[in-house]
C-alpha cells in the first residue's frame, strides 16, 4: 500500500480516538467539578516519590484518616519495601526494619491462642494494617450510615484519583450554589459526584506536627500541604510497585528499541535484492 | 499454495521419521518454505502479531491462575495480592489485562485489512469464516475474563450482558438462570466464568490452527487481490523473508504494548473495577471494555419495538447479527475484483465504515440518552447497510479500475513509477 493511504487512514483513526478520549473524560467530569491538579512528584514515567513526603503522608493517614478509613490491603512490612516510605537498604527484608517494627508495635491485634482464648498482642510487621472498625456495620453506624471507603486502592479506583482526592480534601471551603440543599449532617463539596459528602472537613491547618528533619525544613502543615502529602502516600499505597514498574519499563523499552532497530536492518539486508 | 513439498530429509533420523510421522516436513512446508507473495505490506504482519498476543495471554493467564482465587469473597483481594505480593505479579497481571486490549487492537486491524483487500473472497471463504469464529470466541473469552477480578464493573458488566439472554422470548429467563447458576451474577457465575475463561483460549488456539491451515491451501491474498500465477517470480519462501519482516513488526507492536504495561497500565481500564464488587451499589455508568463498545452501542441502539419483537430483544438480535453477518460477507460482496485498491468508490465506503465503527465505539461509551441514541441508530443502520446494500450493489454498478495482470506486473509498474521523473508524479492511492 502506498504511504498516502496509510497516512490518511491513521490520521483519521487517531482523530476519532482523540474524540473518544475527550468525550469520555468530559463525561467523567460532567457529574462533579473538574478536580484541581495535584502535580505530584510521582506522576509520569520519570516521576518518583519523595521519601520524606511519603513519611509525612503516612503520618497524616495514621493521625487523621485512620480514625475512620481502613487500608486492608496493606501490611506494616509494606512501609519498609523498596521505594516505600521507610525503606532502609540495610534491611532488604522489611520485616527486620526496626522503624517498621516500631510502627507495627504501636498497634494491637486480636488472635486466638493455643488454648482457644482470644488474646491481644502487639502487631508485627507481617500484620495487616489494623482497621478502625471491626465490621462494615460498625463503620456505617459510627459514620451516619455512610461507609468510609477502604483507602488501599482509592487512588486507582477513581478517575484521576490523585487529583480527585487532593481536590476533595481541600474543597470544603466553597459555598453551595443557591437552591442546593445539603441534608442534615452532610457537607457540601463540589468535587464529590453530586456535591454532597458525608465526611466533614477532615483537616485543619497545623493539625499534625511534622518531624523536625532536614527534609521537612520549611514544610508547614497547612491543609494544602497535608492533602498533598497524604495523596502521595495513598498513590504509593494503591500500587506499591509502581516505581519498580517504571524503572523496569525503561530497561524493557530500551531492549525492545535496540532489538527493533537490529531487526529493521536485518529486514533491509534480507530483502536487499528483492523487487517488491 | 501448498504445492509439492520441497523438503529433503538429510539425516538418517529425519528419513526414519519422515516415513512414520512427517512432522519435520510439515513444519518445513508451513513455516520455512511456504511460498508467500512478494508484495505483502505491513498490514499483513498482524497475523503474526496476533499469534504473539495469543501466546502471551495464555502464558500470563496460566501463571495468574496459579495465584487467583475464584470466589466472590476472595477474588478481588487475590488479584490485589498478585500485584502486591507475588514476585513480578504486577507485571504478569498488567501484561494480561493490557494484552487483552492489544489483542483486540491487532484483531480489528487484521479484520479491517481483510475487508479492504477482499481477503474474504473465493477461495478464502472458509479462512474468513474461521477468523470470524476466532473473533467471536475472543469476545466471549475477554468478557468472562473481565468478570474475574470481581470489581464493580466486573459484576455490573456481567449483570447487564447476561440480562440480554433473558430478552429471548418465552425461554429467556430459564436460560439466563441456567447460565448464571442462580438468579443473579454470584459465586456460581464467577466459578463457571473462570472455568470457561481458562478453557476457551485453547479452543481459540485450535481454531487458529485451522485458520492457518485454511490460509496455507489457497495461500496469502495480497494488496493487488490478484492471485499468484508464477510461484517462482511472485513469491518468496516464508523464512527468512517474512519471518524477519514479521519479527520487526512484532517488535514495534511490543514497544507500544510495553508502553501501556509499564507507563500507563490502567489507562485502558475503568477505575470502578478497582472498587470491590457490591451488589447493593450500581455504578453511575456501566460500560464494557473499550474493545466491546461498538457492539454495546449496537445493542443499545434499538430503542423501539419492531412488530412483535420488543426493543430489548431487538437489540440482542442486532448485536448478534452484527457479528454473524460477517459469516455471509463472502457471498454478499458481488464484486469480481478483490482489492479496494482498484475500487475507488468502494474504498470510500470502506473508509466510512471504519469511521462509522469508531463512532459506534464513542456511542457505546456515552450514556444511553439523546443525541447518542440517535447517532447509535444511524451508525448501526450504516453498519448493516455496508454489508447488505453497499457491497452487493456496488459490485454490479461501480466502474472499477483494471487491476494489474499479475503480481509481477504490479511490482514492475510501481518500480517504473517510483523511478519516474518526479515523486509528485506518483498518483495518490
Amino acid at each position: 500500500m502506498k504511504p498516502t493511504f496509510a497516512r490518511r487512514f491513521i490520521a483519521g483513526v487517531l482523530g476519532l480516538v482523540s474524540v473518544v478520549a475527550f468525550t469520555s473524560s468530559a463525561q467523567a467530569a460532567g457529574e462533579a467539578k473538574h478536580p484541581r491538579e495535584v502535580n505530584g512528584s510521582w506522576e509520569g514515567p520519570f516521576g518518583r516519590f519523595d521519601r520524606a513526603q511519603l513519611q509525612r503522608g503516612f503520618q497524616i493517614y495514621k493521625e487523621v484518616c485512620s480514625g475512620c478509613h481502613s487500608m486492608n490491603l496493606l501490611h506494616y512490612r509494606n512501609l519498609g519495601d523498596e521505594h516505600g516510605p521507610f525503606y532502609d537498604p540495610k534491611y532488604p527484608n522489611p520485616n527486620d526494619n526496626p522503624v517498621v517494627k516500631a510502627i507495627a508495635a504501636n498497634y494491637t491485634v486480636k488472635v486466638i491462642d493455643a488454648d482457644g482464648n482470644e488474646v491481644e498482642r502487639p502487631a508485627l510487621p507481617s500484620d495487616k494494617f489494623v482497621s478502625p472498625f471491626e465490621t462494615a456495620a460498625q463503620a456505617k453506624a459510627a459514620n451516619g450510615g455512610s461507609m468510609p471507603p477502604d483507602m488501599s486502592a482509592l487512588i486507582k479506583a477513581r478517575y484521576n484519583g490523585g487529583d480527585y482526592v487532593y481536590s476533595l480534601l481541600t474543597g470544603y471551603d466553597q459555598e453551595p450554589p443557591k437552591g442546593k440543599s445539603i441534608p442534615e449532617g452532610k457537607h457540601y463539596n463540589p468535587y464529590m459526584p453530586g456535591g454532597v459528602i458525608a465526611m466533614g472537613p477532615p483537616m485543619v491547618d497545623d493539625q499534625v506536627t511534622y518531624a523536625e528533619t532536614d527534609a521537612n525544613k520549611g514544610v508547614k502543615p497547612t491543609v494544602d500541604q497535608m492533602a498533598h502529602d497524604v495523596v502521595a502516600f495513598l498513590s504509593w499505597a494503591s500500587e506499591p510497585h509502581q516505581t519498580q514498574r517504571k524503572i523496569t519499563g525503561f530497561g524493557v523499552m530500551g531492549f525492545l528499541l535496540i532489538l527493533t532497530i537490529l531487526l529493521w536492518f536485518s529486514y533491509r539486508q534480507v530483502w536487499r535484492n528483492v523487487e517488491h | 499454495m501448498s504445492g509439492p513439498s520441497s523438503y529433503v530429509p538429510k539425516s538418517d533420523l529425519e528419513k526414519w521419521l519422515d516415513t512414520r510421522l512427517p512432522i519435520v516436513r510439515f513444519m518445513n512446508d508451513t513455516m520455512i518454505d511456504f511460498p508467500t507473495p512478494k508484495n505483502l505490506n505491513y498490514w499483513y504482519t498482524f497475523g503474526g502479531i496476533l499469534a504473539v498476543c495469543l501466546a502471551s495471554q495464555i502464558i500470563t493467564g496460566i501463571i495468574l491462575a496459579m495465584h487467583y482465587v475464584p470466589h466472590i469473597d476472595m477474588a478481588y483481594n487475590s488479584v490485589e495480592r498478585i500485584m502486591r505480593d507475588v514476585n513480578y505479579g504486577w507485571l504478569i497481571r498488567f501484561m494480561h489485562s493490557n494484552g487483552a486490549s492489544m489483542f483486540f487492537l491487532a484483531v480489528y486491524i487484521h479484520i479491517f485489512r481483510g475487508l479492504y483487500y477482499g481477503s474474504y473472497k473465493a477461495p478464502r471463504e472458509i479462512l474468513w469464516g474461521l477468523g470470524v469464529i476466532i473473533f467471536l470466541l475472543m469476545i466471549i473469552t475477554a468478557f468472562m475474563g473481565y468478570v474475574l477480578p470481581w470489581g464493580q464493573m466486573s459484576l455490573w458488566g456481567a449483570t447487564v450482558i447476561t440480562n440480554i439472554v433473558g430478552a429471548v422470548p418465552f425461554i429467556g429467563d430459564s436460560i439466563k438462570t441456567w447460565l448464571l447458576g442462580g438468579f443473579a451474577v454470584d459465586n456460581a457465575t464467577l466459578n463457571r466464568f473462570f472455568s470457561l475463561h481458562y478453557l476457551l483460549p485453547f479452543v481459540i488456539a485450535g481454531v487458529v490452527v485451522l485458520h492457518i491451515w485454511a490460509l496455507h491451501v489457497p495461500g496469502n491474498n495480497n494488496p493487488t487481490g490478484v492471485e499468484v500465477q508464477d510461484v517462482k517470480k511472485e513469491t518468496l519462501p516464508f523464512h527468512p523473508y517474512y519471518t524477519v519482516k514479521d519479527a520487526f513488526a512484532i517488535c514495534v507492536f511490543l514497544l507500544i504494548f510495553a508502553g501501556f504495561v509499564f507507563f500507563g497500565p490502567n489507562t485502558l481500564g475503568h477505575p470502578d473495577n478497582y472498587i470491590p464488587a457490591n451488589n447493593q451499589v450500581t455504578p453511575a455508568h456501566i460500560v464494557p471494555e473499550w474493545y466491546l463498545l461498538p457492539f454495546y452501542a449496537i445493542l443499545r441502539a434499538i430503542t423501539f419495538d419492531i412488530l412483535i419483537i420488543d426493543a430489548k430483544f431487538g437489540g440482542v438480535i442486532a448485536m448478534g447479527g452484527a457479528i454473524l453477518i460477517l459469516f455471509a460477507l463472502p457471498w454478499l460482496d458481488s464484486s469480481k475484483i478483490k482489492s479496494m485498491r482498484y475500487r475507488p468508490v468502494a474504498r470510500m465506503w470502506w473508509f466510512a465504515f471504519v469511521l462509522n465503527f469508531l463512532m459506534l465505539a464513542v456511542c457505546g461509551a456515552m450514556p444511553a440518552e439523546p443525541p447518542w441514541t440517535v447517532i447509535s441508530l444511524i451508525c448501526t443502520i450504516y453498519y448493516f447497510a455496508y454489508f447488505l446494500v453497499v457491497l452487493p450493489v456496488l459490485g454490479v454498478i461501480e466502474k472499477p479500475q483494471t487491476p494489474p495482470a499479475s503480481i509481477a506486473d504490479s511490482i514492475l509498474q510501481s518500480h517504473k513509477k517510483s523511478a519516474g521523473v518526479s515523486p509528485a508524479a506518483v498518483p495518490a492511492e
